[in-house]
Order: structure tokens, then sequence, then C-alpha cells
């Protein structure tokens, strides 16, 4: 009896003392630079095509609407069509198949709706985080991710990227011991070559930084006229004043 | 007080529109009294900008608010969710929400900047502290405005930061806990909170901020405004018209000059509004992009950058009824500061070099605060915001005691109680720590109090006040 429940409890007991060292989760390298450029028109129109292809099954972004992504990215009716596999009408918002509750029952939680995730995150961090999965045995998905450690969300791009182990040195920091990531050692070469695919993900975290916010580059060309404007308006109120004023004595 | 006649009496009635509403609405009187015969002192400088442009910005804030209000939802489910339509729906919405929000921020930096500068030239004396008063009741609607609005997006941020804001009247001793639920209107942020800080915000205090506004304006009227000589310009009449010599009307003088400095911050919330609306993190925080999710709390919860330094004096503390009177303390002295600070001489152009130096300190011990208030929640910052904290109610001992023109055994005396207390706080709240460098920080205040109290006794230079002019300067 005794015995039977040591053994059953070995495990625990074997993970509890091995947890502090496990548990703690490697240092999260420094962020890659993202290429963005929202308006390099031809990179949103490839992002979306890679967006609709692999992140869209899972990740919604259901602030945006289809006809808005047509207008923008200048896509016609008929490409427009082509990337709409689950809605017919371009009005409707860009969702997908996946119930949320069901969502979390695959996943442990829902994968996140992706309309403003880079104005939450930051596009080097999405960069970084798409490019930054490794393989663990210890995780249900089979990968972990540096900048994002224990990330429910598995890699979708492991066969173009290659499945990859990564090496980590121990370094104490704060008087414990942790992982500093080293390198990568690729185990199963990808389909893709490395620069083509840094390109893709580019792309897809430069469509979501226009995601984000959609009228940015109107934004940005409204906002030079009025500023257009209100320097001439200061410019005519200064030389006002200076009229105005020529009278009062010092 | 000074005798001003009222210039409509004497002027004769007009005709046409203007009379006809003259002779049933006192319009030219109001105009005459309020705007072009207000006179003001003629050598306003840079500081003397902010007073209108919180005016402006208080309209930018009600136009572009009744806008949003138009497509916003108080609803949990759809608060978010209204925005993000407000967003990409609504024509111009992106524009109108980017201008309330960026307003929020610059109607902070125009009112901190205003009420330095009545810090600068004592603004707040007599016979101006009534004027201080009501600043200071729109200063405390103000917080209470961007509190509320803040949760109304429903990000993480906005909830997590009304989660802990209201929690904190559970820490007044015996109502407490039922002030918390009766502020929230129910055990936690939910929708009853939506609902109550969505009517507060659009409805009960712009209209409160309005009305005081209108009485922090008549208020300034009737007292006439300061100026960086801190000198009355109603002392010196032209004998001959019953004006001030040194003043000017306010239109059309300050209506065009003021006109400048509108174009020029117009400049600046424009580069924000178009090229930079969430300005780094900073008026809007990348949490808040996220909806808000009670089950999960964000690692780090700080407000917006005009409630940190607050933020950091409430938390260096490690208790929170003693963080919560510090928190409500540091308000409550600014009220009291026409009371502190009794010191004949208005400006500090004619104060001495040490009560200078006191004060340009307070003003860089609040922007200190208010880096310290958006680090982490280390215990190196709480420390470091503990040390920094003390001497922002330092500043107030100070200025006491400088406004009694001190003996060096009233400097030494002063020095002595304020070491006791300093000493007091350290063992209650320090000792426990003491580890490491962080024990340094305690001696900041320590540091200060020696500067200000222990100084001046060896070198009464510092203490020495300038003579006031007769009659204001331009520069």
């Amino acid at each position: 009896m005794m015995r039977t429940l040591v053994s059953r409890l070995a495990p625990v007991l074997a993970a509890l003392l091995v947890a502090p060292a496990v548990c703690a989760a490697p240092l999260t390298p420094p962020l890659l630079h993202a290429p963005v450029n929202v308006a390099d028109t031809a990179s949103l129109q490839r992002g979306a095509r890679d967006f609709v292809n692999y992140c869209m099954g899972c990740h919604e972004l259901k602030y945006e609407r289809w006809s808005r992504l047509g207008r923008d990215l200048k896509l016609g009716p008929k490409a427009l069509r082509r990337l709409m596999f689950l809605q017919t009408k371009p009005f409707q918002m860009m969702t997908n198949a996946m119930p949320e509750a069901e969502a979390a029952k695959f996943f442990g939680i829902p994968p996140p709706d992706l309309s403003v995730m880079a104005s939450q995150q930051g596009a080097n961090w999405i960069y970084t985080y798409l490019q930054s999965f490794y393989l663990d045995s210890a995780r249900p998905t089979g990968v972990n991710n540096l900048v994002f450690p224990n990330t429910a969300m598995p890699d979708p791009f492991w066969h173009l990227q290659g499945l990859r182990r990564a090496v980590f040195r121990k370094v104490l920091r704060n008087g414990s011991v942790r992982h500093r990531f080293v390198r990568f050692v690729t185990v199963v070469p990808g389909t893709m070559p490395a620069a083509a695919f840094r390109r893709r993900v580019g792309n897809i975290t430069n469509f979501l930084v226009y995601v984000a916010n959609p009228d940015r580059l109107k934004s940005m060309a409204l906002g030079i006229r009025v500023l257009a404007f209100l320097v001439i308006f200061t410019l005519f109120a200064y030389l006002l004043k200076r009229e105005i004023w020529k009278d009062v004595h010092h | 007080m000074h005798e001003r006649s009222l210039p409509s009496e004497t002027a004769p009635a007009r005709g046409g529109l203007i009379g006809w509403i003259d002779a049933r609405f006192p319009l030219t009187q109001l105009w005459r009294s309020q705007v072009s015969e207000y006179y003001a002192p003629k050598n306003f400088n840079f500081w003397y900008f902010f007073g209108s442009l919180a005016l402006l910005v208080l309209v930018n804030q009600i136009v572009t608010g009744i806008f949003l209000a138009m497509s916003y939802q108080p609803n949990v489910h759809l608060a978010f969710a209204s925005v993000q339509y407000i967003m990409r729906d609504v024509h111009w919405g992106w524009l109108i929400r980017y201008m309330h929000t960026t307003g929020a921020s610059l109607f902070f930096v125009v009112v901190y900047l205003h009420m330095f500068r009545g810090l600068m030239y004592g603004s707040y004396k007599k016979p101006r502290e009534l004027l201080w008063l009501l600043g200071m009741l729109i200063y405390l609607c103000l917080m209470a405005e961007a509190f509320m609005g803040y949760l109304l997006p429903w990000g993480q941020m906005s909830y997590w930061g009304a989660e802990v804001i209201t929690s904190l009247y559970g820490a007044i001793p015996w109502v407490g806990s039922s002030l918390e639920i009766w502020i929230r209107g129910d055990f936690g942020v939910t929708q009853a909170t939506l609902d109550r800080f969505f009517a507060l915000h659009v409805v009960a205090i712009p209209l409160l901020l309005i009305l005081l506004v209108a009485m922090h304006l008549l208020a300034l009227h009737q007292v006439g405004s300061n100026n960086p000589d801190g000198i009355e310009i109603h002392d010196h009449l032209d004998p001959k018209t019953g004006k001030p010599v040194d003043g000017i009307p306010f239109h059309p003088y300050y209506t065009v000059k003021d006109l400048v400095g509108v174009g020029v911050f117009l400049i600046v919330a424009a580069i924000i509004v178009f090229y930079a609306p969430s300005g780094g993190g900073l008026f809007i925080d990348p949490n808040n992009f996220q909806p808000a999710n009670f089950m999960q709390t964000p690692p780090d919860i700080h407000p917006l950058w005009f409630f940190t330094p607050y933020y950091a004096i409430l938390r260096s503390f490690p208790n929170k009824q003693f963080g919560v009177a510090s928190l409500a303390m540091s308000i409550l002295l600014l009220f009291a500061l026409p009371w502190i600070d009794r010191h004949p001489i208005r400006s500090i152009r004619y104060r001495s070099w040490a009560y200078r130096g006191a004060v340009v300190l307070f003003g860089l011990t609040f922007l200190v605060l208010g880096v310290i208030g958006m680090a982490p929640a280390t215990l190196f910052w709480q420390r470091l915001g503990a040390g920094v904290a003390l001497v922002y109610f330092l500043f107030f001992v100070v200025a006491w005691t400088y406004a009694q023109r001190p003996t060096s055994r009233r400097l030494l005396t002063t020095l002595a109680a304020v070491f006791v207390v300093l000493g007091l706080l350290i063992w209650r709240f320090y000792l426990p720590s003491i580890a490491g460098i962080i024990w340094r920080t305690s001696l900041i205040p320590f540091a200060y109090a020696l500067l200000f109290l222990l100084v001046p006794v060896f070198f009464p230079g510092l203490l020495r006040d300038r003579p006031v002019p007769e009659r204001v300067r331009m520069r």
C-alpha cells in the first residue's frame, strides 16, 4: 500500500523537486525589427493572402470588413472573392468558422482576435514571435516559443521554416539559474528558403499593422494638409498679434 | 477691493439688433466687463497661454465626446467592439476618437502647466484664494472625468485600473467596504459600474466642469489677473481714465496673443493626433487593445501618465491605508496652498533663491514621481517612490517655514521636527527591509530637509528676498 502510494507519487515529487529549474521560462531574446510599411500595397496583399491561408482557420479579424480590405488593399471583387472562404457578402466581417467554446477546448484558451493585436503587442513582437518556435516535447503542441513561453499556439509555419531545436546556455540572473537562448538547430529542414520565409512573416506582420489601424495612411496624408494650414494660421495670427501690440509701451 | 465702475453704465445705448438685445439681456455689458474692457496686466509671458488653452481643450472634449457618445455602447459585451466600430465604420470616427484621447492627455499637460504657473507667481495668494480653490475643484473634476472615461473602452487597463482605484475606497476605515460597493454598484467592476461611469462621464461631471469653469472665470475677473511680477496692477490707476496704467484690455490684445498660442498648441496636437495617437503607449496604453478579462490580471497595472505621480505616492508605502491617506493628502495640500505659503511676496522673481529652488525642485519631483509611477512595482521603485514622495510632502513644510521669514533657530527646530517624523516613518516602513542599496533611497528626504532647512542657516543670503518694484515690468 505504502509502496504503491510512493511509486504513484514519485513522478509528482520528482516534478516538484525539478520544477523550479524547468518551469522558469528562458530569458526573452531581443525582438527582431519588423519591416513595416503600410504604404506597400503589394506587401499588404501578400500578407492578407497568407493571413487567410495560415492564420484565419483559428484567428479572426472580427472588426475588419471584407469590403474595407478590398478597398484599402486595392483588391477587385474577384481577388477578394478568392480570399473569402466562409462569407459571401463583402460587407461581412473577416470571421472564421471556429466556435469560441470549441476553440477553448482545442487549445485551452480561444485564439485571440487579431484585429488590434499589432497595437497591443507591437509589430516587432509579432514578427519575432512567428519566427521563434522551437521543439519542446513538454508542450501539448510539441513546440514552445522564445518570446511567448508556453504559448498555446502550434507553429503554423513548421513545414515552411522547418522544425528546430533551441540551444540554451545556463546563466545566473538575479540569483537564479535561467536559460539564455543561443541558437536554433534545424532538425527537419523547411520547404522555404530562410530569406523568403522572413519576407512572408514580414508581410503578415505588415498586414496586421494595417488591420489594427486601417486609416493610418489616410491619417498621414490628411495630417500634412492640416499641419500646413495650422502653420499658415499661426503665422498670420503672429503677424496680427505683432501689429496690434505695437502700441503697448514697455 | 478696487473700485471699478462697469463700463456700460457710462456707455451710450446702442441701436439696431445689439441695442434691442441689450435692452433685454446685458450682452454688451457682459462683453465689455468680461472681455473688451477687462484689463489684464501687460506683462503676461509664456506661462499665461495655458488658461485659454485649457478652455479650448474643454470645448474639444465636449464636442468630440458628443459625437463619440452617438456611437459608443455602454454595455460590457458591446463597449470594446463599439470603439472599434467608431474607429473603422463611423465617418471620421478615428479622427474624432483620437482627438478625444489626445485631448484628454493634453488637457492634463496644459492644466499642470497652468497650476505650476500659479505656484511660481503666487497666484493663489490673497485675494485669489477662492480662484485657486475653484481651480483645484476643476482639477478634481478633471481627474474624475479622466478616470471614469478610461473605463468606457472596456479594455484590460480600463477594467483593472477601475478595479484598483475603486478598491482604494475600501481602505477608508469603517465605511470603506460599503462605500466601495456603493461606488461600483456591484461587488466588482461590472455592467452596473460601466452604466454609472458612463452617466457620470458624459452628463454629470461635464456639467459640473462647465459650472466650475464659469465660476473660475468670474472669480478671476472679480479679483483681476495676477502676473509674472506678482504686482497688483490696480494699485496704479490712470488718474484720468481710472484704468490700470499697466493693464491692457483683454480684447484685442490677449485674444490675438492667445490665438498664436492656440496655433502652436494645435500644431503639437495635430502631430500627435495624425502621427502618434497612442504616444508610444503614453496616451493610449497598449494593454487596452485587449478586451477586459476579469479572469486575467495583467502583470502590471498602471494608470495613464497624468495619474502616475499620485500612483507612485499611493504604492510607495507597504500599507494600503497609509498609501491612500498619502494620496489624499498630496492633493489636499495643494488645496491648502494659499494658507501654507502666506509669504507677502507673490512671484518667485522676488523670492529668495532657496524658495525658487524649492519650487523648481517641486515641479521636478512631480515629474520624477510620474516616471516612478510608470515603472514596474518592484521593491526598488517602491522605495525610491517613497523617498521622492516624502520630498513632495516636504516642499509644503519648506514653503510654510519660508513664509514665516524664519530665524536660524526656527529653521533648526523645523529640521528637528522633520527628522523625527521621517525617522518614525522609516522605523515603521523601512526597517523590515533595510538591505542592499534600497535603504539609501530613504536618505533622499533627509538630504532634501538638510538642503532647505540646514544650509540656509549657514548661508542666510539664500533666504534673502529681492526688493519688489513698484510697477510691473516687461521683459
